[in-house]
């Protein structure tokens, strides 16, 4: 797997009874930002479940650089530097912002210079560090939820659909964070909000019904209506 | 209305309850001693609630455990405290005033041990292989349980045990026509002792962080890296240590104790930690002081109705705060 980050071999996940991935193959090279697309309920969420170690992949493999992290503990494959950003953003509410971020530290210290950027990137963090991360608006929170994923640096981070319910002027803020990101990590978006995703994206993947049915460069996905139709359907150009 | 609300909330919200209570009582009861000697007992019980409330709360919010089998742990502190005080008849018994006082905390202390150990015995072989299933849960803790109350009557038999009292702590303060037993004093302080060792635990150390945002958000805090399973077993014991310590209070306090000491506590305890907010240390405090009040003053008002008012107090809360009056999590 030269050049991968991640690689998911015929991944088959089920929730309680439900079979719900079928076999899901997945490149993710090392360095960049790289989109899952797919419609509700396509299965996108249970795939980064099943990679952080919420979910137990049934059967497949999960490998992450050289570690075979399918029956990992999700602790453990937070250890190995992946950084998880769920779709309702996993703040902390009854904690301040400041206590949240602490967590996401190893020791519980800061690297002062590394905190400023972040505070730089997301200015309202800083604004609010001591107050209680309950009263942060819905775009504050996802600030925080990925401040907090970026506030050591990581190999991978997976984030679950960062936009959702962001005023365009914070998604084009989002995007300039991304980039910045991007730079020194890998990250693996999942997105309905195609204009964002094409954006930023180097790769994407397109899954339907539990299965990867697109791999490609979002390139090439964003050029051309044909595969647009073809992949994303109505319910994608209707969310553009 | 909203008027209402806000000057509610500026003067302290909820915390505001037992002052309303009290008032309320003071009203009612009209003689101002009688009144006084009705809310010390209160605060008092109130305050050996909290420490069998404390750790089922705890237990409850961060690993989403029904423990049915907390009470056991409650009865277990109770007859280890009576019969530590037992032996050390001598030192309780006597007029030297050190040694009553070291001769009950040694007992406390050996209930808290044991009921810590208890509890990890029991977090180990019964609750841990029903992780996440709250039906098992249920059936299991119950039976551990019924089990652990045979053994009690076992080891302790039937009869009611007596309870030595420290020498130092027998008799009231009388201050005019106001009358307050010492143990209760004592009781209130050693509960407020171990609340702020608690705060100071949660608030300030980082296992305190980690606990705090794992009541809120358990897999989140394994997505950050870290073992809530490992931290869980830590909780679970000081829980059952503290519900051990409030036994043995409580067995000191009533004087003649038997096996069903706990299972009678439970009900009371399980209101505190519903009307508190579970998982929140603040919440179980502020939920048995009320309780504690209410008990107390409906005792002394109309007897009958007094475990009732608390129900009623319950529900009351449960409909103006579905989720406690501190819960943990901030929605
Ligand atoms: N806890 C659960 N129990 C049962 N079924 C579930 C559960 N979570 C997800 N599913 C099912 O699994 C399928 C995939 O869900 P998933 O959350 O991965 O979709 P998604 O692509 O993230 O959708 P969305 O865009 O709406 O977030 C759906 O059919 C969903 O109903
Ligand atoms: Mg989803």
């Amino acid at each position: 797997m030269s050049g991968m980050i991640l690689r998911l071999d015929d991944v088959h996940t089920d929730i309680a009874q439900y079979h719900i991935l079928h076999g899901v193959h997945l490149d993710v090279p090392e360095g960049g930002v790289h989109v899952i697309l797919g419609r509700n309920g396509a299965g996108k969420t249970t795939t980064l479940r099943t990679i952080m170690g919420l979910w137990r992949a049934r059967k497949g493999a999960v490998i992450f650089k050289h570690h075979d992290i399918t029956r990992m503990h999700v602790s453990d494959i937070a250890r190995l530097g992946v950084a998880f950003v769920p779709e309702n953003m996993g703040v902390f509410g009854g904690l301040t912002v400041a206590e949240n971020m602490r967590l996401a530290t190893r020791d519980g210290s800061f690297d002062t210079a590394r905190l400023d950027r972040v505070q730089t990137l997301f200015p309202p963090l800083k604004t609010f560090w001591d107050k209680q991360a309950h009263a942060l608006s819905g775009g504050q929170k996802q600030m925080l939820a990925i401040a907090r994923a970026i506030i050591e640096r990581r190999e991978l981070i997976l984030i679950d659909e960062p936009t959702k319910g962001l005023a365009p002027a914070i998604i084009r803020d989002m995007i300039v964070a991304f980039r910045e990101i991007a730079a020194e990590t890998t990250v693996l978006l999942v997105e309905q909000n195609f204009r964002f995703a094409g954006a930023l994206g180097q790769t994407v993947a397109v899954i339907d019904d539990g299965r990867m049915v697109h791999h490609g460069q979002m390139a090439e996905l964003v050029e051309s209506q044909k595969l647009q139709d073809r992949y994303l359907g109505l319910s994608m150009a209707a969310a553009e | 209305m909203k008027d209402l609300n806000a000057t509610f909330e500026r003067f302290g919200g909820v915390m505001l309850l037992p002052v309303i209570l009290a008032i309320i009582a003071f009203v009612l009861i009209g003689r101002p001693a009688t009144w006084i000697t009705l809310t010390a007992a209160g605060l008092a019980m109130g305050m050996m609630i909290f420490l069998m409330a404390s750790g089922l709360s705890l237990i409850f919010g961060l690993m989403d455990v029904l423990n049915f089998s907390h009470s056991a742990f409650v009865t277990a502190g109770a007859f280890v405290g009576a019969t530590v005080l037992g032996w050390l008849t001598l030192w309780i018994a006597g007029s030297n005033p050190v040694l009553n006082i070291v001769g009950l905390l040694m007992a406390i202390a050996v209930a808290a041990v044991v009921g810590g150990l208890i509890g990890w015995f029991f977090e180990r072989v019964i609750i841990k292989p029903v992780y996440g299933d709250h039906l098992r849960q249920i059936l299991i803790t119950v039976g551990g349980l019924i089990v652990a109350e045979e053994l009690i009557l076992m080891i302790w038999g039937g009869a009611p045990l007596p309870v030595p009292r420290p020498e130092v702590l027998t008799g009231s303060f009388i201050i005019g026509e106001v009358s307050i037993e010492v143990y209760r004093v004592f009781a209130f302080g050693l509960g407020a002792l171990v609340y702020l060792g608690l705060y100071l635990v949660l608030d300030r150390t980082r296992v305190g962080l980690l606990i705090r945002a794992g009541v809120e958000n358990r897999e989140m805090v394994e997505a950050l890296g870290f073992r809530i399973d490992r931290l869980f077993i830590g909780v679970f014991m000081a829980g059952s240590a503290l519900a051990a310590m409030g036994g043995a209070m409580w067995a000191g306090y009533q004087g003649l104790i038997t096996a069903s000491l706990g299972a009678e506590m439970m009900i009371l305890v399980f209101i505190v930690v519903i009307i508190g907010g579970l998982g929140s240390i603040r919440g179980s405090l502020l939920g048995a002081v009320l309780v504690g009040l209410m008990a107390n003053y409906v005792g002394f008002l109309s007897p009958k109705v007094a475990l009732l008012s608390n129900m009623i107090l319950m529900m009351a809360i449960l409909l103006w705060r579905p989720w406690g009056l501190l819960p943990a999590v901030k929605r």
